[in-house]
């Protein structure tokens, strides 16, 4: 039988199937991190279970972390306990732990690809929703809940219904300053925030196979704004040469192996999909999100489109912005570049090469915030850090930052910010905070006018 | 997990499609280690105004609304797969949310925390919250057993689907860790036989 990728790796890692019920699915890996993890462990100490696979689990610290001065106690109370509680929970059931001021520590899934902790093939979870960004590599991943944490810690596995499938196929060229974020975000605004809810969405066709590890992360990250538990991009070159040599890759001859089992994963010709969709690459251009979900997207050079749903009106109320008018030229003053779906190096190369030369606009406060430590040493060598500089941005230190705002970077009340995150939800970025999302080279460029203009008629 | 059995009760009706986990609860109460407390930051900041104060006209806080039933719009639980959603919404006292289409990770959320996520059409979903806005007392029977849900002293009466596993565990109080360490020797089987993958 024809199968797709996703066929593939699922059907690899099936223990056993419960008649008329969930299979129990096998995980290779499985990242944490402070927020959604204490309650999975003090679970499975209450009940006296061991964790079972200690060395298959990799933490990190990210969510609740400041983004200065990290050598400093954290300030916070909550914020440390949590943070303690993750370092005496890993110490005691010997999972590695990449602290605060480690020099692996980063964004949880800025962090594993880059240590090639993520491989082809695998089945990886974490307990938080953007786990989707490593499906990038043609692996099987997605985000859970706490008691699934805890189900994995006590077993390795979890039970769960195979998905159905869903690909969205791009052929053509994209057009100059149309970055992957783009592309992921008119995908969600032409398929909205529930398409893909019951689905593995793999993403195939020119334009996937032309990208970058980074940009198809970035796709893939954001999967699950469409509702998607996962997306997956077949393994190719650009995936082997990627995970070569990284720190947890294999080696030698062991690579060599796995590179010939990675090369069997891509769907089979005349594999069927339940759901597909097309879209030409052509009709792609830089997109921007007016609303409070991130299916509400448009082109920058379109207007906000007429709504009769009740929902749609109180998003647009909660924006302040109306029905067909135009983003552009509208004053902001915060701008956010970072988060799981856009802080890799090549996000900050596309920021400083338009940012060069150029100054920050006064109104404007910017975050420059790096997905990992690794990223972070990466701008410095690469001198962005100082171009950055010279330009007026302050680049802070490693986490998920105002993505979430758990931390101290919250943007005020009433405010908006083009962000260059994952979600628009309201208070998302701050209790009252208007996020709007684009690409790091709209945010730049957003940076250093101090307004909404539309990009692709500067790079015209 | 407590055990699910019918449920009659009255209703909270929040009319509102692509709720999201982060309005269910905001990552700033995301800081505590225990599964505590979360009900009174269900829905802060639409409960809530600037000055914490009591938003009257919001659902949760009308008076006219009570009930462990909250019947909500299409796509709810969308977005972050924080599990303090569905805490919170137990913390609160929901035991069962009606809506026309759940997100994956908060409906798997919510059936390992025995809150019951039942399933509806749009239409029907329509006619429920018109029998609300009738009576803000009417009562629903939703019977897991029988995988029904009524509105009493109505004609309407619909299915809906669970997956005959997960009704087993809400039947029972039992969670998907105890069938897992069940299947210990499989597992162990499995990772022995497996050849590639790590």
């Amino acid at each position: 039988m024809k199968k797709t990728l996703f066929d593939k790796v699922w059907d690899a890692h099936v223990v056993d199937t419960i008649e008329n019920g969930p299979q129990v699915l096998y995980i290779d890996k499985q990242l944490i991190h402070e927020v959604t993890s204490p309650q999975a462990f003090s679970e499975l100490e209450n009940r006296e279970i061991p964790i079972f696979r200690p060395n298959q689990i990799v933490a990190t610290a990210d969510h609740n972390t400041p983004t200065q001065n990290q050598h400093l106690p954290v300030k916070d109370d909550l914020s440390r306990h949590q943070l303690e509680q993750l370092a005496r929970n890993c110490k005691k059931n010997n999972i590695t732990l990449y602290e605060l001021g480690h020099k692996y520590n980063g964004i949880v899934h800025v962090m594993a690809p880059e240590l090639g902790i993520t491989q082809p093939g695998m089945t990886m979870v974490c307990g938080d929703s953007h786990t989707s960004t490593h499906g990038a590599f043609g692996t099987i991943a997605f985000g859970i809940g706490t008691s699934q944490v805890a189900q994995v810690f006590a077993s390795q596995c979890l039970l769960l219904s195979k998905p159905k499938s869903l690909r969205v196929t791009i052929n053509g060229t994209l057009k100059k300053g149309v970055l992957p974020k783009d592309v992921i975000l008119y995908i969600i605004s032409k398929l909205g925030t529930n398409s893909g809810t019951g689905y593995f969405c793999e993403y195939a066709g020119d334009v996937f196979e032309n990208m970058s590890m980074e940009g198809r992360m970035t796709v893939c990250n954001m999967s699950i704004e469409m509702g998607a538990r996962g997306g997956m991009i077949a393994p190719d070159e650009t995936t082997f040469e990627y995970i070569k040599g990284r720190e947890f890759a294999p080696k030698g001859k062991d690579f060599e192996n796995k590179v010939a089992y990675w090369k069997t994963l891509p769907t089979d010709e005349g594999a069927t999909f339940d759901k597909e969709y097309m879209f030409d690459a052509e009709d792609i251009e830089p997109m921007i999100t007016y609303g409070t979900n991130p299916g509400m997207g448009i082109k920058i050079s379109e207007n906000i489109p007429n709504s009769e749903n009740e929902s749609d009106k109180k998003s647009l109320a909660y924006m302040n912005f109306t029905e067909g008018e135009s983003l552009v030229g509208k004053a902001i003053n915060y701008v956010f570049i970072g988060s799981c779906t856009n802080s890799r190096i090549e996000d900050f190369r596309v920021a400083a090469n338009f940012i060069k030369g150029k100054q920050k606009a006064k109104n404007v406060t910017a975050w420059l915030v790096p997905g990992s430590r690794q990223v972070e040493a990466q701008i410095i060598e690469e001198g962005l850090k100082t171009i950055f500089e010279d330009a007026g941005f302050e680049l802070r230190q490693p986490g998920c930052s105002a993505c979430l705002a758990m931390n101290d970077d919250k943007i005020p009340q009433g405010e908006y910010c083009v962000s260059t995150s994952n979600r628009n939800f309201e208070g998302r970025q701050g209790q009252g905070s208007r996020t709007i999302l684009a690409s790091p080279l709209v945010a730049a460029a957003t940076a250093v006018e101090g307004t909404i203009i539309d990009i692709s008629k500067q790079l015209a | 997990m407590e055990k699910f059995s019918t449920l009659i009760s009255t209703t909270v009706p929040l009319n509102i499609s692509n709720v999201d986990t982060d309005q269910i609860i905001p990552a700033r109460f995301l800081k505590a280690t225990n599964k505590k407390g979360f009900g009174d930051n269900l829905f802060r900041d639409w409960r809530y105004d600037k000055q914490d104060h009591l938003i009257s006209d919001f659902a949760l806080n009308n008076q006219k609304y009570t009930g462990n039933i909250l019947v909500a719009g299409d796509n709810f639980g969308c977005g972050s797969s924080r599990e303090h959603a569905a805490w919170a919404l137990v913390g609160f006292g929901f035991k069962a949310i009606i809506s026309s289409f759940f997100a994956d990770i908060f409906k798997g959320n919510a059936l390992n925390n025995g809150l019951l996520p039942v399933q509806v059409s749009e239409e029907i979903l329509e006619q429920l919250f018109a029998a609300i806005n009738n009576n803000a007392k009417v009562q629903f029977e939703i019977n897991l057993e029988a995988q029904t849900l009524s509105v009493l002293g109505t004609n309407i009466k619909t299915t809906f689907e669970i997956d005959s596993y997960k009704k087993t565990c809400l039947i029972n109080g039992y969670d998907d860790i105890d069938y897992l360490l069940s299947k210990k020797d499989k597992i162990e089987a499995f990772e022995l036989q497996k050849t590639h993958s790590l």
